[in-house]
């Protein structure tokens, strides 16, 4: 009897891992829906990793640069 | 008369000849600033959002031939300003880009920052959010 009631045991155990699986698992779907790609079309990436302080350091210099190259600019 | 005909034919073959070296000197002449200057002028070349040129629309071998030798230029410069300013080249010409867009004149091309070509009007044109 005794060894029947720790397989209940077990099995209530399991029915829980079982249940936090399904929730996982359906968490996991939820996440994938709120991540799906926008509607808008993805704008240029390959100036992902400049940063708007390093564009604005810059600016006077690059204006100065212009200036100073008429024929390419 | 021989003689007659053999001087037309020298004349001829020089004319041929002078003819040929000009059409091959202008095939390899260099860009001019002025060539330059009328692409933009007119829109076939646009500003593009990362501080150099592109042809706009199907474009042709001259075209072609202009924007890369401004690109050219222009990365030479970029190089050198991005190493005294301690940024990569590419911050810098993104930089520039942004500062080129501004300056564009109505008419003239220049890209916005979904990729598409623009035609610079009186109102401000689209730009990257971190231009300043």
């Amino acid at each position: 009897m005794e060894a029947h009631g720790q397989g209940a045991g077990w099995s209530g155990w399991r029915t829980q891992v079982a249940l936090a699986v399904l929730a996982a698992g359906s968490m996991t779907l939820a996440g994938c829906i709120s991540v799906n790609a926008p509607e808008k079309p993805i704008v240029i990436e390959l100036n992902i990793n400049i940063k708007q302080e390093v564009i604005y350091r810059l600016a006077a210099d690059a204006a100065d640069t212009i200036e100073e190259n008429p024929d390419i600019f | 008369m021989g003689m007659t005909m053999t001087n037309k034919t020298k004349t001829w073959l020089g004319n041929a000849a002078i003819a040929a070296v000009l059409a091959l000197g202008a095939a390899s002449a260099p860009v001019l600033a002025q060539d330059y200057a009328a692409a933009k002028a007119s829109g076939q070349i646009g500003e593009k959002v990362d501080g150099y040129v592109g042809v706009v629309g199907a474009g042709s071998a001259d075209l072609r031939r202009i924007v890369d030798d401004t690109n050219i230029k222009r990365k030479a410069v970029y190089a050198e300003k991005a190493q005294s300013q301690h940024v990569t080249i590419e911050e810098y010409a993104f930089a520039t880009g942004c500062t080129l867009i501004a300056k564009t004149a109505p008419g003239e091309k220049y890209q916005a920052p979904n990729g598409t070509w623009q035609t610079r009007t009186a109102a401000a044109p689209q730009r990257d959010s971190r231009c300043p």
